[in-house]
């Protein structure tokens, strides 16, 4: 259906197209020589990562830019202990453990919650948060914890979830939050001064929900361009070139490329809704980078009858589990190493393997390089 | 993160706080809770685990698209 | 027949007994009709000239009946295809069925003639046959072996790819792994996708009527069209390069993928092959595939380069790897 005056396929496909692709990447090409120093941009969320490794676009950028790997994967920021406090729920008798895609196959300290459902275990990867009422309608003498992951972007669904569960009454449906920020992750790789980041790619879909205005901040304290640009090979690019614009120009703007897609204040009853069900936790220890504080979200005090880490606080380890010494997965978020640096990369650490977080994802940086990486131009 | 797909809005179900939307020939029932203004029949929605997250914009599309067009005439691509 | 139509197979069924002939003979027997599995033996007696493919498979899906076919149909052209894919004429099959205690006679019936329907576009012929009834939970519903064997009249091999090679599709990728994908509980998708499950005897034998050398042969089941590239240039320590933009992919299965993360060349296939043929070869082997299939087309070649990888090329310039599909299909919220 040609609504609008444009197909979903042209909504797709135009933002896809080879020329234009071959027309930015020339006029990135052409002006690059002007930038001051080499562009070291990182884009922080992990869906950019793979699409920029998908679509090859690092293979065809001027020598003098280069992407840098952000933190921006729930599933590879999440900490061992956490994984393994999933895998406690999941272990309980009474326990109908859901979560979300591909968080089934990470590897907490012994096993993975995949591993665990083969063994018996009732652990359902959902695809749509809302199917956790249907389990937990059908399953009334069982209690249904959902493992809830994400960044802003996923958050608003768990919300939804929360205020469903509570008009149903469903009182066995739980919540175990690892809801995490984009912002505070940014000024973590920034802090220590090491990074050398000097643009970065404003996340797609978090951006969708929170506005660009999230940002406002880092590029003020940073004083380095932000462009917040959609997921396609165009968007990236565009996104590019109005990094490189900025910086030849010894601007540091917050920009949107995503407009289509993207406000300056963002999806407000979905940030109302995170507001109702939702507080700043104090901290929250990200793998790889560690304790970062006032980074995630908590369920609020009134809703502590869903929370299943005060429900089960008993049987849940709480005790910090670090990746092994020798992976560097932390120098490599914060943009300090590249993965090919480290010792164990492809050798030890492989994606069926993963002994750091920068591996257990197709977003990590780590797994990205290992699949694409012996591709020579 | 955050895996989201434009998708075409083709059935309406304001009684259920969803509408039914087409992904390129296949069709889901998502959740509207997200969403403030009323969706109509033809508009373009991101889609993300089973929420419709906005509203496209579609003129800013077709204007995105159309520069970048006029930019690639100019370099003579 | 109204009263077999209601009723379920039992354990009895399975015991060897009146119960079990009637079964064989109402069901079995009344739709795979031919002089060697009437005679009846213990065992089929068979003739052939020259060397012969000898293959097996064991079929189990879910949901047994899907947009395009069945479980019945599966079991026949998946067993027809390997005998084709190895260049034999499909001739025998034999067929087992594992059947749960409490399966509708009527479901099973017409799985019975899905499989009938679907050995009539080859040829092939059921010889004989074995029926296990298990009690419930034992199994999930029925799930079917078919064996076949055929006289070889050509000789694929990975072993015969050269570089410079046209590599071959015989039609769009991934339809029945979205298929399947679309019909699983919890993604609640609706979809006119239909499965490519079918039988590709037919297409082999056009091209080897007209003289096409085909030099390897594979249809891509599990692992998609992924797993047959990865596997022959591994095995033949050449590499292969795929042009993207020439991987032929359904709006409905491209939307699958974009909706949850897939590859399409990821996805399984039950009616599609891979075939590589010299490059002066390739344009009269698609007209040919054609004919069957409006989608064939070259996909790309063999090449010297990138030993044992399978390397996909975009429009741009940019290269990446096509990889060898690990793991279980879980859709990405990433």
């Amino acid at each position: 259906m040609a609504a609008n005056g444009i197909t979903l396929e042209q909504l797709y496909n135009g933002f896809r197209d080879p020329d234009t692709i071959k027309m930015l990447l020339a006029k990135i090409a052409q002006i690059a020589p002007q930038l001051p120093e080499p562009l070291r941009i990182m884009e922080v969320c992990g869906g950019h990562t793979h699409s920029i490794m998908k679509f090859g676009l690092h293979q065809l950028l001027p020598d003098n830019i280069d992407f840098v790997h952000g933190p921006g994967c729930p599933v590879c920021i999440m900490p061992k202990e956490r994984i393994d406090q999933a895998i406690a729920l999941a272990q309980q008798p009474d326990v109908i453990l859901a979560t979300l895609g591909d968080m089934i196959r990470v590897p907490g300290s012994d096993t993975s919650l995949a591993k665990l459902r083969a063994q018996g275990a009732d652990i359902r990867a959902l695809y749509d948060p809302l199917d956790a009422l249907v389990l937990a309608q059908q399953n009334p003498d069982k209690t249904v914890v959902f493992f809830a992951i994400g960044f802003e972007t996923t958050t608003p669904m768990s919300a939804v979830l929360v205020q469903q569960a509570e008009a149903m009454e469903l009182d066995n449906l739980l919540l175990h939050v690892n809801h995490v920020l984009v912002p505070p992750a940014i000024d973590a790789v920034m802090a220590g001064g090491e990074a050398t980041i000097n643009a970065f790619i404003g996340p797609s879909h978090v951006s969708v929900i929170t506005g660009a205005k999230i940002y406002q901040a880092a590029v003020d304290n940073y004083q380095t361009p932000l462009v917040v640009t959609g997921f396609e090979p165009v968007d990236i690019l565009e996104g590019v070139l109005m990094l490189v614009q900025q910086a030849i120009a010894g601007e540091a703007k917050l920009e949107i490329q995503y407009r289509r897609s993207v406000s300056h204040d963002g999806n407000l009853k979905a940030q109302q809704l995170v507001a109702d069900y939702f507080e700043l936790a104090d901290a929250f220890r990200w793998r790889g980078l560690g304790d970062i504080p006032a980074s995630a979200l908590r369920l609020k005090p009134q809703f502590n009858h869903r929370n299943a880490e005060l429900k089960y606080a008993q049987i849940l380890p709480t005790d910090p589990v670090d990746d092994h010494k020798a992976c560097m997965c932390g120098e490599i978020l914060k943009g300090i190493k590249t993965p090919q640096q480290c010792k164990v990369f492809g050798r030890g650490c492989t994606p069926q393997t993963p002994m750091g977080s920068c591996m257990v994802s197709s977003e990590g940086a780590c797994h990205a390089h290992y699949k694409y990486a012996g591709v020579s131009l | 993160m955050c895996l989201s797909i434009p998708s075409q809005v083709t059935e309406l179900h304001p009684n259920e706080d969803s509408v039914t939307v087409d992904t390129m020939g296949v069709k889901r029932k998502v959740s509207t809770h997200l969403i403030a203004e009323p969706l109509e029949i033809g508009d373009y929605v991101l889609l993300h685990v089973g929420f419709a997250m906005n509203k496209i914009d579609h003129k800013t599309a077709i204007e995105n698209l159309a520069l970048l067009k006029q930019m690639e005439l100019a370099n003579g691509c | 027949m109204n009263e077999l139509k209601k009723r379920r197979v039992e354990l009895s069924h399975g015991g060897g007994g009146v119960e079990m002939n009637n079964l064989i003979r109402k069901v079995f027997f009344k739709h795979f009709e031919n002089d060697i599995l009437v005679r009846d033996e213990d065992a089929a007696r068979l003739q052939f000239d020259g060397p012969v493919a000898f293959t097996t498979d064991s079929f189990t899906v879910s949901p047994r009946h899907f947009n395009g076919g069945d479980l019945g149909k599966i079991a026949i052209a998946g067993t027809v295809n390997d005998l084709a894919m190895a260049g034999a004429i499909p001739q025998y099959l034999s067929c087992g069925f594992i059947i749960e205690e409490g399966l509708e006679f009527a479901e099973l019936e017409s799985l019975v003639q899905s499989m009938a329907a679907e050995l009539a576009k080859s040829g092939a012929k059921i010889v004989c046959g074995d029926t296990k009834v298990v009690p419930k939970g034992a199994a999930d519903g029925l799930f079917i072996n078919t064996s076949g064997v055929g006289t070889c009249i050509a000789a694929p091999s990975w072993k015969r790819l050269e570089a410079g090679d046209a590599i071959i599709v015989s039609r769009d990728i991934g339809a029945h792994g979205a298929c399947i994908l679309a019909s699983r509980e919890g993604l609640e998708l609706d979809t006119e996708l239909q499965s490519d499950c079918d039988t590709l005897w037919p297409a082999v034998k056009a091209l080897l009527d007209a003289g096409i050398d085909t030099k390897a042969m594979r249809d891509a089941t599990r692992g998609g069209l992924a797993a047959v590239l990865n596997e022959w240039a591994e095995a033949r320590e050449l590499g292969i390069e795929v042009a993207e933009q020439a991987l032929p992919i359904d709006p409905a299965v491209q939307g699958l993928c974009e909706l949850f993360g897939f590859e399409p060349a990821e996805l399984a296939n039950e009616g599609t092959f891979v075939v590589a043929v010299a490059a002066e070869q390739a344009e009269q082997a698609v007209a040919i595939l054609q004919q069957f299939q409006s989608t064939a087309t070259v996909i790309g070649k063999v090449c010297n380069e990138y030993a044992g990888k399978v390397v996909q090329t975009s429009p741009w310039g940019s290269k990446r790897y096509m990889e060898l599909p690990k793991g279980e299909l879980l859709p990405r919220i990433c």
